[in-house]
């Protein structure tokens, strides 16, 4: 029969029917429904497994602290583990599996856990499986592992997409029960900018689940109307399927919006969910309470769920679990769900209550003064034993029991920034303290305020005054008469009395015995308590369960509740997606790409790309035949040396440097000195960290008195103009020098190769004369190419051959390249990428990112002489501690094989022929290698001790991670060309 | 964390590059007797303290500004920011 | 009490009652001659090496709130010692070695678990830097191997191999490497300590040192003085408030790292990867969590918290991974506080005030190195000498230029 457990009313849309299923069983449910209770409603009570013991479990709550009711929702690459059953949208078509159970939920073989569970108590792993000591990841922890866990993923990639989003407003209100909607509504005819953000998709809180009314209406029909009201105010922006997750600084949130997961799939162009970044000036926390249990023996059976989610059931949802139904509690609200149930048909069999003065509010046998002491059903309850007043024990049957332990104020996001709650005595629940983010405060439930007429008029009042804060004046609104009840309560956190287990953690498996355990080891801090038995770990992170474990752990050790404390409430409030903290920042979307000037050329080229940094580059660029990238790049490389090759240089940092204090600056920035540079002249520059350690090298061109062009590495780009911002603005003040960095400014091709000149002289105007008499090795000017367009021209080499840079605004790059190429055709002018670029600064011994890789120092790179001593640079002074300057310290050299078939390797150590390969004789490291097509064998720059006094000599590079030995000759880091003839040419 | 920038108001801190103690900004004389000593302990040493901290925000995805925020390293209140040039000037920095 | 499998079966059959404390929890003495200031992972590893390993008596560790509470009880679990540099490499092998026989020793079950770590390579500079960390581990007697992108796809198949922004090129793996239950590092350390003498004091926290020309004579706590004739600061995290009771500044800034667990899953990650081009790194807790972590925050913070910023950072790093994490909940994110020193690598030390020593400066690092520092410093304690691989651990080496800088990024801490 379908929805057996249906009872009339709700707030349900029962017009509509929606198909579902549960372990591939078929079910209808209705608009509205949640698949809980939907399963609810078709007499469904078991639907998970525990985490430990493999415990048939039901659902515990109506809502997002849910321990029990956890399901694999969807499937495919969809599929979404410990979804809880109590948030999950019933949707047409939803497929739902349960988890943690094999081969079924009904039969569990895992279940033999529990058979064992003397055996398995908190803490036991930490007591063996140490012997022997290799069975520990051969057997021990591979059957753990497979043990544990809940749910399972697919692991195939997530098909939806994610959002991210930020908000501006003056008061967040979290929570649209009666408190958050006074709250916003208050701040809202105030003119105030609000938002109002609930977890749920039916606003109102717990108005829609009781039968209060709120003046003339009842109360989720109030709600109703005020949420209508709100939405058509411009200035509040009405937020539902939004869980706020966490409390950061200054006024910011972060909250999910769960876009479509009440939907089969997203619709197209629609996100998953998105993540809201919201910059609040005043935040309201109006989250409610969550209700807690009472521990007692067996109570975790299917069917035994909070007394006041029982009655969401039944209100809201127009089900019930059953129709005999039990409850237990200490405290009045229990009797409010017993009348609520009975008002709907539900029999109550008993209401249970440890107070031997509580009083009867309906029609229901009161059993006062009397405990449950046990209960009976394997997979579902079937009935309890309830000790009486009198001593006596009596049996009950019943398909359902709903406990009370009273409430607990959701105090989570007031102490997300370690702020600690308070206990208060009379209402037996720890409520926030003093100490809460700056700018929320509460109200409602959540600050203790659990009547309906206090949570209307503490939501409007505390809004009020946090719009008073802003200058913003706002009115209290007219309180409509509604329900008043005080509190009663007298704390009751476990029966003692009992055969089975009595479980505070239903997911994570923990008892009261457990918790006595650990005092028993002396793991009596809340903290040690929690890591120890794992109470409070699991996916709902203790929301109902960590009071009762700290309660028994306080009962133990004498000391209070309030000085026991909690363990620390952590963000997010409830588990989030990782997807939607990622947003759109995945696959190739992972981060931004810089694209060179160039870049559609090199496409249109066939170019191979590479990612350096966020650039790509062009790696080499094949053509048809060439079958393996070396002989691209030894094609590259070949043809530049022996002609003209082109290479996009864009990259390469730029700064523009201006100022009549410009020189002066840049003499203290390098450890050179840049004061005496002239007009039209490069020089190239070290640049040294204030630590002596080498941060950048790189060229500075002085185009005018006033005027300079640095350029940096690629890599170091965005770090050295942030450290000569520093140095301007922080250390040197008043020097007369502005900085803007140009690197996206400027396209900026080398071009390379003995026919450069007379290619460039194709494209510079004719005006300018580049002679090597009028534009000699490290000249610079401004000229124009193509007939006017300013360019500048840099007549600089990394290859080592006559070289020159030319630059033009970024807008002409693409233009330029295809000139360039056009222009070279006759000198057939080959483009080359960043491989053959490193393979001729090799050959040339120009050090790069591996050799200036944070620890080298001048000296290091057989620079010390330019560091000058007689100026203020930044660097000089610490640049000469005793470890930095040692005589034998590594120095750059070259490296070419003894067997010219052999190969050099980057990362290979040296070793001093005829010494073990052991650290202790190493004599450094090989930092880049490459094959030489020029020289026809391989080789290589490396840091050896005491480099510059042992060339000649034949080491041994050793590489045991790759099992390569070879004896290499220390040769000068100059491979070609040593005496830099080309250069000047 | 929101940085509330002198010249152009609350901007998120995620535009900002953070370098740490203000102290940074007194950079010795190189000249001086024992200038190792004290470029060590001025390059090296930290107060860190837990509580008030002034320390150096650069605005690198903004305007560039250098500024000295003074933020509680144990809250995380933020409780003034000035640019580092003045900060800088009032130290008796100059060229 | 000895535990084994036999213990926890004869337990079982007669209702938990024999199982005995932990650890004990003794009033302080009058004086100690050792007092450690820091029940963490390092100070009860200090006391116990320094009972079993070198005859110390009369040794006592002070702890301000509970023991195991710092950075040993919120990291992210990993063991490892692919570390690049002469002056770390024997040190943290050292470490290594030590977690391999630590269960027997200490006669608990903390997890220890060789799952293997794996450092991805992007780039061909990557490739070479990483060639020359691998050759340098084994050649300081660790394990390395060089993956190539097929041998990682196998193992690790869910990976993003296809459009990834920054392509898996191979990798640098540790197979040694793995990750440990944190929490039972700390628990077995006091248990085996206390077993030894060591008195453990929780709830005592140190608000001053006394010191007479030039000597630490004991420590002022929150329950009266103690007098000691050696004084130990294992405190990493709060290192300098605590020095700055005597008067110290440190080379140390006090920086946020956040770490991060999802919910329990089915096992999917067999050991531990870290993805280096996007600042992530991540392993499966033996529970079923993902733990995960990324970059400091980067500023300067004691407060044991977080931002927005890094969190999403991370997620988008796990996600460029692996890009079938998304339907993965986040479970829970905390922070814990970093000894972020000015070159990346700790500190062991005496300090210029005599019966006074320093063990700090750990970054996010600490947890993995807990073992051998513990060790080392008891060593250094015991015989007022370093440790022979704990000897470039010094507090001058930031006056002398020698710098132990794994990452290169010079003095600023937030960088390394």
């Amino acid at each position: 029969m379908t929805q057996s457990n249906r009872l009339t009313a709700g707030r349900i849309d029962r017009a509509q029917v929606l198909n579902f299923t549960f372990d591939g069983k078929r079910y209808q449910g209705h608009g509205g429904d949640t698949l809980a209770s939907a399963l609810l409603a078709n007499g469904v009570r078991l639907m998970g497994r525990s985490f430990k013991y493999h415990r048939p479990r039901g659902v515990l709550s109506a809502g997002s602290e849910e321990p029990n009711a956890l399901v694999e929702l969807r499937g495919g690459a969809r599929q979404e583990p410990n979804t809880r059953a109590t948030t999950a949208e019933l949707f047409d078509g939803l497929e739902a599996k349960s988890q943690n159970r094999w081969p079924s939920l009904a039969f569990d073989a895992m279940a033999i856990n529990d058979r064992f569970s003397a055996f398995l108590t908190a803490g036991f792993y930490y007591k063996t499986f140490m012997w022997p000591a290799a069975f520990w990841e051969k057997l021990y922890e591979p059957m753990i592992r497979r043990a544990a866990g809940l749910g399972s993923i697919s692991f195939e990639p997530d098909p939806d997409c994610y959002d991210k989003g930020f908000l501006h407003c003056d008061l967040l209100v979290i929570g649209a029960g009666p408190a958050g909607l006074s709250a916003a509504l208050t701040a809202g005819r105030a003119g105030a900018r609000v938002i109002l953000a609930d977890e749920d998709f039916l606003l109102g809180g717990r108005l829609n689940t009781e039968t209060i009314s709120v003046g003339e209406q009842s109360g989720g029909d109030w709600a109703g109307t005020i949420v209508a009201e709100l939405a058509q105010m411009p200035n509040v922006r009405v937020m539902m399927r939004t869980t706020v997750i966490g409390a950061f600084d200054h006024g910011i949130y972060g909250a999910v919006e769960r876009v479509s997961d009440h939907l089969a799939v997203p619709p197209e162009g629609k996100p998953r969910q998105i993540l809201w970044r919201i910059t609040s000036r005043r935040a309201l926390l109006c989250a409610g309470a969550i209700e807690r249990p009472i521990a007692f023996s067996d109570n975790d059976r299917p069917g035994i769920m909070l007394a006041g989610a029982l009655r969401a059931y039944v209100n809201r949802w127009a089900v019930t679990p059953a129709r005999d139904v039990v409850i237990f509690g200490n405290n009045d609200d229990a009797h409010r769900s017993a009348a609520d149930l009975l008002a709907r048909g539900v029999h109550v069999a008993a209401v249970v209550d440890i107070r031997a003065q509580a009083k009867p509010i309906a029609d229901y046998e009161l059993l006062a003064g009397a405990q449950v002491v046990g209960t009976q059903g394997r997979l579902g309850i079937r009935g309890v034993e309830v000790r009486l007043a009198s001593g006596e024990i009596r049996r009950i049957n019943c398909g359902a029991l709903g406990v009370s332990g009273g409430w607990n104020p959701n105090v989570h996001l007031t102490c997300h920034k370690r702020g600690r709650p308070e206990w208060r005595e009379d209402i037996a629940a720890f409520v926030p303290g003093p100490d809460g983010p700056a700018g929320l405060s509460v109200a409602g439930a959540a600050t203790g305020l659990f009547s309906t007429a206090s949570a209307l008029s503490s939501g409007s009042k505390a809004a009020a005054a946090a719009l008073r804060d802003l200058g913003i004046r706002a009115r209290a609104l007219p309180q409509p008469a509604t329900e008043d009840a005080p509190v009663s309560i007298t704390p009751f956190w476990h029966v003692a009395e009992g055969k089975g287990r009595a479980w505070l953690d239903q997911q994570n498996d923990v008892t009261v015995k457990d918790v006595k355990l650990a005092h028993q080891e002396n793991f009596r801090s809340v903290e040690h308590l929690k890591r120890y038995t794992t109470l409070g770990m699991a996916t709902d992170q203790g929301k109902t369960s960590n009071l009762g474990g700290l309660a028994v752990m306080a009962e133990l050790t004498g000391q209070t509740i309030a000085k026991t404390g909690t363990t620390i409430f952590r963000p997010p409030y409830t588990p989030v997606a990782l997807g939607v903290l990622a947003g759109r920042s995945r696959g190739k979307d992972f981060r931004p790409v810089r694209k060179t000037p160039s870049h559609k050329w090199a496409q249109e080229q066939g170019a191979v790309f590479v990612e350096v940094g966020m650039w790509l580059r062009a790696q080499w660029f094949p053509r048809p035949g060439e079958t393996h990238w070396r002989e691209s790049v030894d094609r590259e490389v070949l043809a530049t040396r022996r002609s003209v090759g082109i290479c996009d240089v864009t990259t390469l940092g730029k700064i523009d440097v201006q100022g009549g204090d410009a020189a002066a600056f840049l003499n203290r920035i390098y450890a050179n000195g840049f004061a005496k540079l002239a007009v039209g002249k490069v020089r190239y520059g070290l640049m040294l960290r204030e630590d002596g350690i080498a941060m950048d090298d790189g060229t500075a061109a002085r185009l005018a008195e006033d005027h300079f062009v640095v350029t940096t590495t690629t890599a170091n780009a965005v770090n050295v103009y942030r450290h000569m911002e520093f140095a301007r603005q922080c250390l040197w003040p008043d020097m007369d020098v502005q900085l803007i960095s140009t690197t996206e400014s400027w396209a900026q091709f080398s071009v390379a190769g003995p026919n450069s000149r007379r290619l460039l002289q194709k494209v510079v105007d004719p005006a300018f004369d580049l002679s090597n008499e009028a534009f000699p090795f490290m000249a610079c000017g401004e000229i124009t190419v193509c007939g006017g367009l300013r360019a500048r021209l840099f007549r600089i080499s990394f290859s080592g051959e006559l070289a020159y840079e030319i630059a033009v605004p970024t807008r002409y790059g693409d233009a330029m390249i295809r000139r360039l190429m056009a222009a070279g055709e006759e000198f057939d002018v080959v483009a080359y990428g960043t491989e053959a670029l490193g393979v001729m600064r090799i050959e040339k011994g120009h050090a790069a990112g591996n050799e200036l890789n944070g620890t080298t120092t001048a000296r290091n790179l057989g620079m010390a002489q330019m560091v000058s001593k007689t100026k203020d640079s930044i660097g000089s002074v610490l640049s000469e501690r005793e470890g930095l300057s040692e005589p034998d310290t590594l120095t750059l050299v070259g490296l070419r094989p003894v067997d010219a078939t052999q190969r050099v390797l980057a990362g290979a150590h040296l070793m001093t022929k005829g010494t073990v390969a052991n650290a202790a004789n190493d004599q450094g490291y090989i930092t880049s290698a490459a094959y030489s097509p020029n020289l026809g064998h391989s080789i290589g720059l490396a840091f050896l001790r005491n480099g510059a006094a042992r060339k000649g000599e034949v080491i041994e590079a050793v590489s045991p991670l790759t099992g390569l030995n070879v004896d290499v000759e220390v040769v000068s880091a100059h491979f070609i060309d040593p005496e830099g003839e080309r250069l000047r040419a | 964390m929101i940085i509330n920038h002198p010249l152009l108001g609350p901007r998120d801190a995620q535009e900002f590059t953070y370098l740490g103690d203000a102290a940074l900004i007194e950079r010795p004389d190189w000249q001086a007797e024992d200038a190792h000593r004290q470029f060590y302990e001025y390059l090296y040493l930290r107060d860190n303290p837990a509580g008030e901290h002034r320390e150096l925000w650069f605005h690198e995805q903004g305007d560039r500004s250098w500024l000295v925020v003074t933020r509680n390293t144990l809250t995380h209140e933020i409780t003034h920011v000035d640019l580092a040039r003045d900060v800088a000037r009032a130290k008796g920095r100059s060229k | 009490m000895r535990y084994s499998g036999f213990k926890v079966i004869k337990e079982a059959l007669t209702g938990h009652r024999g199982w005995t404390p932990a650890w004990r929890d003794p009033a302080p003495q009058a004086e100690y001659d050792v007092i450690i200031i820091g029940g963490g992972g390092h100070g009860l590893a200090t006391a116990y090496y320094l009972a079993k390993e070198f005859g110390g008596t009369r040794i006592a560790v002070l702890e301000k709130g509970w023991i195991g509470g710092g950075n040993v009880g919120r990291n992210t679990t990993i063991i490892r010692s692919n570390y690049l540099l002469d002056g770390n490499e024997p040190f943290y092998e050292f470490s290594l070695k030590l977690w391999e026989g630590l269960e027997q020793d200490f006669n608990y079950n903390a997890m220890v678990s060789q799952r293997g770590i794996l450092n991805l390579i992007h780039t061909d500079a990557q490739r070479d830097a990483f060639t020359r960390r691998g050759n340098g581990m084994i050649l300081n007697g660790a394990d390395a191997e060089l993956l190539s992108v097929e041998q990682i796809r196998k193992r690790y198949p869910f990976l993003n191999f296809n459009d990834a922004r920054f392509p898996i090129k191979g990798g640098l793996a540790q197979h040694r490497g793995g990750t440990v239950r944190h929490d039972a590092v700390a628990w077995g350390y006091a248990r085996g300590a206390d077993q030894r003498g060591v008195d453990i004091i929780q709830n005592c926290e140190v608000t001053g040192f006394r010191i007479e020309n030039g000597v630490c004579k004991g420590v002022e706590t929150s329950r009266g003085f103690i007098a000691a004739k050696k004084v130990g600061c294992a405190v990493a995290g709060s290192s300098g408030r605590l020095m700055a009771k005597a008067g110290m500044r440190l080379p140390i800034e006090s920086h946020v790292l956040q770490a991060f667990v999802s919910e329990g899953l089915k096992p999917v990650l067999p050991g531990v990867i870290t993805f280096g081009a996007g600042h992530f790194y991540c392993s499966q807790s033996d529970k079923g969590g993902l733990v995960f972590g990324g970059d400091i925050d980067g500023y300067n913070s004691y407060a044991q918290r977080g931002n927005l910023p890094v969190v999403e950072d991370v997620a988008e790093g796990g996600m460029a991974l692996f890009p079938g994490l998304g339907r993965v909940r986040l479970l829970r994110m905390w922070g814990g506080i970093m000894d972020m020193s000015m070159d990346g690598s700790p500190i062991i030390d005496r300090t210029h005030i005599e019966g006074l020593y320093f063990n700090g400066g750990w970054c996010y690092g600490g947890f993995k190195a807990t073992p051998a520092s513990g060790w080392c410093f008891a060593h250094l304690l015991a015989t007022d000498a370093p440790h022979p691989v704990a000897t470039a651990y010094r507090f001058d080496r930031f006056e002398k230029g020698r710098m132990i800088d794994e990452k290169g990024m010079g003095a600023q801490p937030n960088l390394h």
